[in-house]
């Protein structure tokens, strides 16, 4: 598969281990985070770029190029946050693969009608959960 | 009528107080507990403590029943996401948020959030308005900026004066909508002569803003 141009929002847990598997896998990587020590949480193997800054502005999403962004994975830890960087992605910078972590399943709903894709490790965790009582 | 605040802070305090005196009824989701309290006993308003983002929560609020709803937290992002939810989720017809950054009002208007202020905006422009030009007053945009009433003093040296309006040559989205003379208000018409002194209201798309006021300023505009 050809080298993507990924932008991840968010270096915590998550983040920085999708940031360092794509980067590792090939891929063009920037991540942003609020908080410039976040990113000790990057792998040895992550070999892209970082921005420390909030990415509620878009000045700093701009400065990571998001406009030529093939993907953009936005897995802060503030759902909001998540929300805000996944539409402004779509609608004003018109990248064409997002999706954002939401906790609160309650507040999914009206962002698969955006056609935005959620991820939500709530949903995932309770799935795995009922999985593993029902193979019991 | 029926409104709810998000957000905590004096500016809520002072808005329900104002609808209040409205006789508006008004519900306070904060997330500061001690706040909650203090405006419980000061305010006639229903308050909630909680997360003012939550579905639940704009819920346990009445959302449903709002006529309108304003986002007044401090991050952007929280004010858009509470509005898209009173919007999308519980159909309040009238959502506002403040933009911190003025630099997100266009992304908020395209994610369906019209109504939006931004103070950072708003104390910008007045500074910059009375620091730049003292012969020229900004009074307010019309259909969200598309056009703009302005304030416009001529002096004795200005151009314009002595002229009759329709000598001008005005541009086509301009037009000088009315003449202060000392007491008097005139509505000019083509034969109105232009007075040292004459205070103008215009009004103006923003794109013939500049040729208009050169024209009437020269060296002051």
């Amino acid at each position: 598969m050809a080298a993507r141009y990924v932008v991840v929002v968010g270096c915590g847990r998550l983040g920085s281990i999708i940031a360092s598997t794509l980067s590792q896998q090939g891929d063009s990587v920037v991540v942003i985070d609020r908080n410039g020590s976040a990113f000790a949480n990057l792998g040895a193997e992550f070999s892209g770029f970082t921005i420390a800054g909030d990415a509620a502005e878009l000045a700093v999403l701009r400065e990571a190029k998001i406009e030529r962004a093939d993907v953009v994975l936005a897995a802060a830890d503030r759902d909001n946050l998540n929300l805000f960087v996944a539409q402004a992605a779509k609608e004003l910078f018109g990248v064409r693969q997002v999706a954002a972590r939401v906790f609160d399943p309650t507040r999914e709903p009206i962002f698969e009608e955006l056609d935005i894709a959620t991820i939500s490790p709530t949903m995932l965790g309770a799935e795995a959960f009922l999985t593993l009582l029902s193979e019991e | 009528m029926r409104v709810l605040l998000v957000g905590s802070g004096k500016t809520v305090y002072f808005l329900a107080k104002r609808f209040e005196s409205k006789n508006i009824h008004v519900t306070i989701v904060t997330s500061d507990q001690a706040e909650a309290f203090r405006f419980a006993r000061d305010l006639k308003a229903r308050v909630l403590v909680g997360d003012g983002t939550a579905p639940i929560m704009l819920r346990d609020g009445e959302a449903s029943r709002a006529d309108a709803m304003l986002a007044l937290l401090p991050r952007d992002e929280d004010n858009l996401v509470t509005c898209q939810i009173a919007q999308r989720m519980f159909g309040v017809a009238h959502v506002v948020a403040l933009v911190n950054d003025p630099g997100n009002i266009d992304l908020f208007h395209r994610l369906g959030i019209k109504a939006t202020f931004s103070a950072t905006d708003l104390l910008a422009r007045l500074i910059e308005e009375r620091t730049s030009l003292a012969e020229v007053m900004y009074l307010l945009p019309l259909a969200g900026g598309k056009a703009h009433v302005t304030e416009v003093l001529l002096p004795g040296d200005a151009p314009a004066v002595g002229r009759s309006v329709r000598d001008l040559s005005t541009p086509a989205g301009a037009l000088i909508a009315c003449v202060i003379r000392g007491e008097d208000v005139l509505v000019p018409s083509g034969a109105t002569s232009l007075q040292a002194g004459d205070r103008l209201i215009l009004i103006s798309q923003p794109e013939d803003y500049g040729t208009f006021l050169r024209l009437l300023l020269g060296k002051h505009a």
